[in-house]
Order: structure tokens, then sequence, then C-alpha cells
């Protein structure tokens, strides 16, 4: 039990997705402009990562290594494609909102990075733990985003006025650049009370597939080549 | 042809895929420290999201559409991507080593990149024909070159900068993005 808690705890303090790791930005820049867009998206995302994490640690001495991570895809993609269906019969309004960003749930990082790291070698409970950590932790993160878009971008908190009338709202912040300009605000205050990010280092499991691993390897690469001309 | 001309201009411009619908944005910020790294990221994103589009719109009308299997689209989608950069890379490094050398790395990131997958889908969304979907891929890769090349130069130019603690690191280049976001955004009034 204690093993599932400390899950929990590293997906939402420890190694937070969105604030620490810097995972999955494209939902988190682009469907934030509302409280209720972040919570939607964020729990679409909880659901797969979930399943996933699940199924894939149930699988984990069937799959071969080598066709991993394709057979991962599949599993992600289908558990996606299932969801998608759901918010298009139950959550009409939220889907038209999130558009093409439900689909693209497949390619967020923080799931096939949970998988080559936690799920395929850990038992299912404990997958599952770990995915409602990462799941919890990215819904927080989408969450504060969006609440701090709506209420300054808007006035509103889940569509109800809760600014005084005199206040004039921050158009640009529910536009595009106020995406990046809010995210930058949120990660520079972390950084000033110390919760400084991880996002220049190696994430476990994560295998190039972003902007984190890139650079690194990219840095390898180069300091192995200057090794190179040395020798 | 002029409708052509305006699918790759609003994709490239208006609708620029990083800036306004944010996609892609892991690479965008993460391997836009240089120019030089930056400008053959975005080489390498030309010409997967080319190719991919048009395969994703084959596929679409000739497989998917008349079995009535649209509902598989994202599942296929995925794969036929993580295949096609495969095969790619393996072509390129058969053919021409030299751009193999120069795109390297950078290949099998594309797989993971959401903008690939973006442009496909919204390609079926927007209900476009092959040659539209290959110039709406053409202009959403050429779009993201255009501001993951904008953002390394800004990079480049403040990397001696005195910045204040806090603001270093992820924060500065989000700032930059912001600021390159409403630049951007006047493009709107373009269309």
């Amino acid at each position: 039990m204690n093993k599932c808690l400390e899950r929990l705890y590293n997906g939402i303090v420890k190694e937070n997705p969105t604030f620490v790791l810097m995972l999955g930005m494209c939902p988190t820049l682009a469907v934030t402009t509302s409280l209720s867009n972040a919570v939607g998206m964020g729990v679409s995302t909880l659901a797969v990562l979930v399943i996933s994490n699940i199924v894939i640690s149930l699988l984990r001495k069937v799959i071969p290594d080598e066709v991993r991570l394709p057979a991962y895809i599949v599993i992600v993609a289908s558990f996606v494609t299932i969801v998608e269906l759901i918010m298009k019969a139950y959550f009409v309004e939220i889907n038209a909102a999130l558009g093409v960003y439900i689909p693209l749930i497949v390619v967020n990082c923080i799931i096939l990075g949970r998988a080559e790291a936690y799920a395929s070698k850990n038992g299912p409970l404990e997958s599952a733990f770990d995915g409602l950590g990462m799941g919890i932790g990215f819904t927080v993160g989408l969450a504060l985003l969006g609440f701090f878009r709506e209420i300054l971008g808007a006035g509103t908190v889940m569509g109800r006025q809760v600014m005084p009338d005199f206040y004039e709202p921050m158009g640009v912040l529910v536009k595009a650049p106020g995406a990046f300009l809010v995210l930058g605000m949120l990660v520079m205050v972390m950084n000033a009370v110390g919760m400084s990010t991880k996002a220049n280092e190696k994430v476990e499991g994560c295998d190039g597939c972003c902007a984190t691993c890139a650079k690194n390897e990219e840095h390898n690469k180069d300091g192995n080549a200057g090794k190179e001309a040395k020798a | 042809m002029t409708s052509l001309m305006v699918i790759v201009m609003t994709a490239a411009l208006i609708d620029n895929v990083v800036l306004s619908q944010f996609l892609g944005i892991c690479s965008f910020l993460g391997v836009s420290n240089k120019i030089k790294t930056s400008a053959s990221l975005g080489g390498a994103v030309i010409f997967v999201i080319t190719i991919a589009s048009a395969i994703a719109n084959l596929l679409y009308t000739l497989i998917l559409k008349p079995l009535n299997l649209e509902y598989l689209q994202t599942i296929v989608f995925i794969l036929v991507i993580a295949a096609l950069v495969q095969v790619v890379e393996m072509f390129l490094k058969k053919t021409s080593p030299a751009i193999h050398e120069a795109l390297g790395i950078y290949l099998p990131l594309i797989t993971t990149n959401c903008a690939v997958l973006g442009v496909a889908l919204n390609n079926v969304t927007d209900g476009y024909n092959f040659f539209e979907s290959v110039a709406a891929g053409f202009g959403t890769a050429l779009g993201f070159t255009i501001a993951i090349v904008l953002l390394a130069t800004i990079r480049e130019r403040i990397e001696d900068n005195d910045i204040p603690g806090p603001v270093k690191g992820a924060p500065i280049v989000l700032f930059c993005a912001a600021l390159m976001g409403i630049a951007f955004y006047g493009f709107g009034s373009l269309g």
C-alpha cells in the first residue's frame, strides 16, 4: 500500500509532469483557455494513462522487447479511440472544444514515457497507481493554468463571472500567446520559490521522444564527437 | 493553383502550427537553442509531414472510407507515421548519407511530434482532397520551420544576456515564444 501512495506522491508532486518534467506541453498550452476545458483534457488523459498502464503491465511478459514501442502505441491508440468515442457520445460540448487534441493524446509523451519507464517493469496495481498519480499531477497542472488564464483573461471561473465589474479582462491571456505567457509566469514563480524544474535532466524511459531528451542527445553527440576528435 | 497557395500560406502563417495550434511544442522549445540544429529539424519535419499527409490522405480515401472504418483513423495514422519515419530513415541512409547525416537523430523524434498526426487528422476534418492535403502538410511544416528558426535566432541573441535567476531556462523561452505568438497573431488579419 505504501508503494501505491508513494507513486501518487511521485506523480503529483515530485515528478509533476507539467511543472517538473515539462512533458505533454502541446495539450497543456492548447486547451487551457478555460478551467473546464483543462479539467476535461486532464481527466481524459488520466483515464487513458491508468488503463494503458494496467494493460501494458499485464502484457509486459508477452510483448517481445524489439517491438515493444509499436505495441505500446497500438494499445494507447486503442484506448484513446475509445475515450474519443465516449467523449463524442456523452460530452459533446467539451469534445467540440478540445477537438483534435483528444486523438492527439496518443502522442502525449507522458503516456509512452510511463509505459516505458514504469508499467513495463512493474505489476498492474503499482502501475495503475503510477498512472493515477501522473494523471492527477497532469490534471492539476492543466487546471492551474486554465484557472489563471480564465480568471485573468475573461474574468470568469467555470464560465461564471467572479471578477468585479470594474475589472478589465486581459483578453490576450485566453488567446494563443497568453498560453506561453501564463506558463512562463507559473514556472518562473516555481523557480523563485525553489522548486526548480528537471527539464534539463534526462527523463527515465522517455527515449528521446521530446524536447528534453533530444537536447541531451544532441549534447551527448557533440560530446562524443569531441572525444573522437581528440582520440 | 491559387487555392493551394492560399492553403500553404494559411497553414504557414495565419494558423501557425506552433504558435497558434500548439502542435510540436516539445521540439519547438527543446531543440531551438541553435539556429543550425533547428534548421535541420525543420528540414526533416518538412520532409516527413509532406509525405505523411499524402499517405494519410490516400489511406483514408482509398481504404478506411470504403470500408467504413473511419473510427480507426487515429490508430492507423500513428502506426503509418511511425513506420514511415523508419522507412524514410533507412531510405535516406542508403541513398543520400549526406542528408541522413544532417537530419540524423531528428528523424526518429518526429514520430512523436504531434504536428505530424495533427496535420493528418486536421486534413480529414477539413475534408481536403489529395493535393490540398499535401499543400496543407507542406505549409504546416514550413510554418514550424519558420517559427523554430526564429526562436533559435532570438535564443542565440539572448544567450549571454544577464537574465534574472528565476526567469532563466524555461520561462525566458516561453516569454520569447509568447511575444512571437503576438507578432504572428497579426497575420490573422490577412485571412
